[in-house]
C-alpha cells in the first residue's frame, strides 16, 4: 500500500483508548516479547499479593490453623511432602505458599508508598529549586549532593536507627512500616529532584510558560498546571527502576532486622528466617521468597527499560 | 555532460500508517559553475534532495526509484563505503545552522586540514597552506591568526563562512547548500550570498541553494525550481519564473510575499496552498462579547510610554559586585505608542526588541526606568494582585507557535484559562460559549477546541495562541515575531487575520519583528533599533523613504527584493 499523506489532514483517531492502542508506545509494547511477558509476570505477582486473603490456601497469620505437626515439609514432588503445602512449610508449620504470597503484600506496599513518598518530596524540591532558582536552589541542591554522598541504604539504615528510641519500643511495632517506608523514600527523592529540576529549567524558558505570566497566573498555579504535566515523563521512567531498588532495599533492610517486625514478614524478613535452616537441609523456607524477590525486581526493572526507551522519541 | 543530472527521483518515508513520498517524479539538472535555487515552503521536499543526493537520507527514509549521476556516475547505487569517499571529495555541503555544523573541540585549522586530508592526496604542509588560503578567500581577515581559533570564537556569520570554507576545502564540483542564511541577520545574509556567488562563479562549482525565501533565490541563483509537496511544480530561469510565473503555485508564492513598494491594505491570499479561511465574522462591538465590559475605561491620546527604559542581565554572578559581568539588553529606550496605533520595532537578532516585549508584559523587571500605560506607571505596583487588572489590558503572541502553547492541555482549556483566571465568565458555559466564539474570530472553528496543540500546523497553532491573547479582551496586543516561523503563505493569511483583528477591536499593537518588509505592511511608525538602543522612530512611509539613521538606511539596502 502505497499513499502519500499531506502533513496538513493526517487522521487522528476518535477516543482515548483506540489512540493508546493505536499510538507508537503500545505498539512498541507489543513488539517486545521480553516487555510483555515482564508485564504479565508482574500482574500475576501482585494480582496474587493483593488477594493474598482470598487465594492462599492459608492464613500464615491464624495460628489456629497452624499446627507444629506439619513443621518443616518438604515442597510437593519430594519425599515426605504433604499435598496441602505446595511449596512445603516452614519450622512453625507455615504453608511457605500462602507466607509469600501475604509477604509479597507488605514488600510491595511499603516499595509503592516509598516511591510515592520519594516523588513527592523529590519532584516538589525540583520543581521549586529549578523554577524559582537563586539561594533556595543552592540550598536545596547542596542538600541533594550531601545525601548523594552517602549510600542510600545507609542513610534508611539511619533514618530507622534513629526513630527508634525516638519512638520507643513499644508503638514501634506498629508504626514500624511507616518509618520503613519514610526511610526508604528519603534515600531516594534525590534523584526526582535532580531529574525535575534540570526539566524544569528548560520547561521555564519556553513561550508557553511566559504566556501563562502575561497572563498574570502566579508562580504555583504555573508550576502545578504548566511545568508539572510537562516534565513527569522522566519522572515516570526513574520510578520504575526505583520501584525495584526500594523494593530490595525493604528486602535488605528486613534480612537485617531493622525492617519490618517480624509478626507481619515481608519477602526480606522470610529470607532472614530461612536462612536460619539452609544449613539443616530446609532450603526450601529461603529460596522461594528470594526467587520470586528476584523475578518481580526483574520483571520491574526490564519494564522500566522498556518505558524509557519507548518514551525517548530518539530512540524509536 | 551535466554535473549533476537527477532522472525521476523518487524517495519515500515508510512507516507504520502507510507510505509517505517526500519526493516524486523529480528531474534536475546542474552545469558547473550554475547557482540552482529550490524553493518550496516547509514539507515540499526540498531538504530531501539534497540529502538523497549525499546519500544521507534519515532512516527509514529511501530511494525507491530514478537514479542520481554526478559528472556521469551513478550515485544512488553505490555501496555506502563509496557514498562516503563522494562526500566532501566531489559534494560539500553547506548546512543551515552554523552554530551546530561546527565541532566545538576542534580548532578550525584542525577541521579544515583532517577534512583535505582525508580526501586529497598533499602533504600536510600543503593541506595548510590550502587551509589558509580558503580561510582568506572566504573573506575572513588575518586568516593566519584565525585559523588557530575554536569555533566559539567566531560569530555567526564568521561562522557560516568557517562552513563554507570547509565545504569547499576538498575542491567539490558541486556544492549543496541547505538554507545557508537562515539563521543569520540580513546584514550579514547579504556578504554570505555574495560570497557563495564569486565562489561557484570562479571555481566553476555548481550549487544547489535551498531555500523558503524567494528574496535569498531571486538575487542569487540563475535557475529556480519551484517544489510543493515534493513536486517540481515549474522550473526556468530565474528572471522568468519571478516576472512571469507559469504555474498558479508560483503565482500564489510569489505574490504572498510582502511587498516593499507600496502598502496594501490586505494580502493576497495564497488560495492555492490551503483553502484560507475568510475573512472573521463581523463584529460589533456594542454587543459582542470582545467589546463588551471593556471596563478599562475610554483612554485617549498616548497609551503606552516607555522612558529611559534599562535592562541588564546578570551573565556572571559574583559575590562581590566588581566580577559580575552583565549584558546591557536595552539601554535608555523611550517610545510612545497611541491608542489605535501600530506600531512596530525593528532590528536584528539581539538588539533588544524582544525583551522590551518581555519588560511590557511583565515578563522580565526592568532595571531602571518607566512604562507608563494607560496613566499608570507599570514598574511601581508591588504584588501581583496588584499588577493583575493592568495585566490583562496588555496580552502578547510568541514566534515559535511550538513552544508557545502547553501540549499537555486541550485547544478549550488554553484559551479558556485567562477567562478563568481573570473570572471574566460567570459560568463554565459561559466560558465555553466565548472560547467558541473566539476560535471562530481567528478562523479556526469551535470543532477545534477538544482537540490537542500538536493535531495543528503551525499557522493554526498561531491562530490559538491569537484566540488565547484576545481572551481577556485586552487593548494592547504584544506581537513578538508572530510569523517568522511560517511559511510565506501562512504568513500573509496571519498578517491579515492581525490586520482584521486589529481594526474591529480597536486594538492598539506593539509589532516585533526583524523583516522590515512585513513591518512596512503592518506598522503605522517604526522604531529601528541596535544593541539595546533605540536609533530611530518614525512614521513608515518616511522611514522607508527618507531614513535620517545611517543604519536603517543600511538595512533598507539590504532588504531582499524580487526585483
Amino acid at each position: 500500500m502505497t499513499h502519500s499523506i499531506p502533513p496538513s489532514d493526517v487522521q487522528v483517531p476518535a477516543g482515548r483508548l483506540r489512540q493508546i492502542l493505536e499510538g507508537d508506545v503500545f505498539h512498541s509494547f507489543s513488539k517486545s516479547l521480553v516487555t510483555v511477558v515482564s508485564a504479565v509476570v508482574i500482574v500475576v505477582l501482585v494480582a496474587g499479593a493483593l488477594f493474598a486473603p482470598l487465594l492462599a490456601p492459608h492464613d500464615p497469620y491464624d495460628l489456629t490453623t497452624i499446627s507444629l505437626l506439619d513443621a518443616s515439609k518438604p515442597p510437593v514432588p519430594l519425599q515426605g511432602s504433604d499435598p496441602r503445602f505446595l511449596l512445603g512449610t516452614d519450622d512453625q508449620g507455615r504453608d511457605v505458599l500462602s507466607t509469600i504470597m501475604y509477604g509479597a503484600r507488605i514488600s510491595l506496599a511499603v516499595g509503592f508508598s516509598a516511591v510515592l513518598f520519594a516523588i513527592v518530596l523529590g519532584v516538589t524540591l525540583g520543581l521549586v529549586s529549578g523554577y524559582l532558582g537563586g539561594r533556595l536552589d543552592a540550598v536545596i541542591m547542596r542538600i541533594a549532593d550531601i545525601q548523594l554522598s552517602f549510600p542510600s541504604i545507609l542513610i534508611a539504615l539511619l533514618v530507622d536507627g534513629i526513630s527508634r528510641p525516638l519512638i520507643g519500643r513499644e508503638s514501634h511495632e506498629n508504626i514500624a512500616i511507616f518509618v520503613l517506608i519514610f526511610a526508604i523514600g528519603i534515600s531516594s527523592w534525590v534523584q526526582y529532584a535532580r531529574t525535575v529540576r534540570s526539566s524544569t529549567l528548560v520547561e521555564r524558558e519556553k513561550e508557553y510558560v511566559q504566556a501563562a505570566q502575561v497572563i498574570g497566573i502566579g508562580p504555583a498555579l504555573i508550576l502545578w498546571r504548566h511545568i508539572l504535566p510537562n516534565v513527569m515523563g522522566p519522572v515516570l521512567v526513574i520510578a520504575t527502576i526505583d520501584l525495584a531498588i526500594a523494593i530490595i532495599t525493604e528486602a535488605t533492610l528486613s534480612f537485617l532486622g531493622v525492617g519490618v517486625p517480624p509478626t507481619t514478614p515481608s519477602l526480606g524478613t522470610l529470607i532472614r528466617i530461612g536462612n536460619d535452616y539452609l544449613f539443616s537441609g530446609e532450603w526450601w523456607i529461603t529460596i522461594f521468597p528470594a526467587v520470586l524477590l528476584v523475578i518481580l525486581v526483574l520483571a520491574i526493572n526490564l519494564l522500566g527499560d522498556w518505558l524509557r526507551d519507548a518514551l525517548n522519541p530518539k530512540l524509536r | 555532460m551535466a554535473l549533476l543530472d537527477i532522472r525521476d527521483l523518487r524517495v519515500e518515508f515508510p512507516s507504520r500508517r502507510g507510505h509517505v513520498v517526500a519526493i516524486e517524479n523529480l528531474t534536475l539538472k546542474l552545469e558547473p559553475g550554475e547557482i540552482l535555487g529550490v524553493v518550496g515552503e516547509s514539507g515540499a521536499g526540498k531538504s530531501t534532495i539534497g540529502n538523497a543526493v549525499l546519500g544521507l537520507l534519515e532512516p527509514p527514509g529511501k530511494v525507491t526509484g530514478g537514479e542520481i549521476y554526478v559528472q556521469g556516475r551513478r550515485l544512488d547505487t553505490l555501496p555506502e563505503e563509496s557514498k562516503r569517499e563522494v562526500r566532501g571529495r566531489e559534494i560539500g555541503m553547506i548546512f543551515q545552522d552554523p552554530l551546530t555544523s561546527l565541532d566545538p573541540l576542534k580548532t578550525i585549522e584542525r577541521q579544515l586540514i583532517d577534512t583535505i586530508d582525508c580526501h586529497l592526496q598533499v602533504t600536510r604542509e600543503e593541506a595548510r597552506r590550502r587551509a589558509v588560503a580558503l580561510i582568506e578567500a572566504v573573506g575572513i581577515p588575518e586568516p593566519e591568526i584565525r585559523i588557530k581559533q575554536y569555533p566559539h570564537q567566531f560569530s555567526g556569520g564568521m561562522r557560516q563562512r568557517v562552513v563554507i570554507a570547509l565545504a569547499l576545502c576538498a575542491e567539490p564540483d558541486l556544492v549543496i547548500a541547505d538554507e545557508p542564511t537562515t539563521a543569520l541577520d540580513v546584514s550579514v545574509q547579504a556578504q554570505i550570498l555574495d560570497l557563495m556567488k564569486d565562489l561557484c562563479k570562479s571555481r566553476k562549482v555548481g550549487m544547489i541553494l535551498i531555500t523558503h525565501d524567494m528574496g535569498v533565490i531571486a538575487q542569487t541563483a540563475d535557475r529556480i525550481c519551484v517544489m510543493y509537496r515534493g513536486r517540481v511544480m515549474e522550473t526556468g530561469r530565474t528572471r522568468e519564473v519571478i516576472d512571469a510565473p507559469t504555474h498558479d503555485y508560483t503565482k500564489s508564492l510569489i505574490s504572498a510575499v510582502p511587498r516593499t513598494d507600496r502598502r496594501v491594505r490586505r494580502f493576497p491570499l495564497v488560495t492555492y496552498i490551503e483553502a484560507a479561511s475568510a475573512k472573521p465574522p463581523e463584529i460589533d462591538l456594542e454587543t459582542h462579547w470582545l467589546g463588551k465590559a471593556r471596563d478599562f475605561g475610554e483612554h485617549r491620546d498616548v497609551l503606552l510610554r516607555v522612558s529611559d527604559l534599562e535592562m541588564r542581565f546578570v551573565t556572571r554572578n559574583a559575590i562581590f559586585e566588581r566580577d559580575r559581568r552583565y549584558l546591557q539588553a536595552v539601554d535608555s529606550v523611550g517610545f510612545e505608542i497611541k491608542t489605535g496605533e501600530v506600531f512596530g520595532l525593528v532590528g536584528e537578532s539581539g538588539s533588544g526588541k524582544s525583551t522590551i516585549a518581555r519588560l511590557i508584559t511583565g515578563i522580565y523587571k526592568p532595571t531602571a526606568g518607566r512604562i507608563e500605560f494607560a496613566g499608570a506607571d507599570l514598574t511601581a505596583f508591588k504584588s501581583r494582585r496588584e499588577a493583575a487588572p493592568w495585566r490583562r489590558q496588555t496580552q502578547m503572541v510568541f514566534q515559535d507557535p511550538h513552544a508557545s502553547l502547553n501540549g499537555r492541555m486541550r485547544v478549550s482549556d488554553i484559551i479558556a484559562e485567562p477567562i478563568r483566571f481573570h473570572r471574566l465568565a460567570a459560568t463554565n458555559a459561559e466560558t465555553d460559549r466565548i472560547v467558541c466564539d473566539l476560535l471562530d474570530v481567528v478562523g479556526l472553528g469551535a470543532a477545534a477546541a477538544k482537540r490537542f496543540p500538536h493535531e495543528f500546523s503551525g499557522g493554526q497553532r498561531q491562530r490559538i495562541s491569537i484566540a488565547r491573547a484576545l481572551a481577556t479582551r485586552p487593548r494592547f496586543l504584544i506581537c513578538d515575531e508572530p510569523t517568522s516561523a511560517l511559511d510565506v503563505s501562512i504568513q500573509a493569511q496571519i498578517l491579515n487575520l492581525l490586520k482584521d483583528l486589529q481594526e474591529q477591536l480597536q486594538l492598539t499593537m506593539l509589532f516585533i519583528s526583524h523583516d522590515l518588509p512585513v513591518i512596512g505592511q503592518m506598522c503605522d511608525r517604526v522604531g529601528v533599533m541596535r544593541h539595546g538602543k533605540l536609533l530611530e522612530v518614525a512614521d513608515t512611509e518616511k522611514l522607508f523613504h527618507s531614513p535620517e539613521n545611517d543604519y536603517t538606511a543600511h538595512l533598507l539596502d539590504l532588504m531582499p527584493t524580487l526585483s
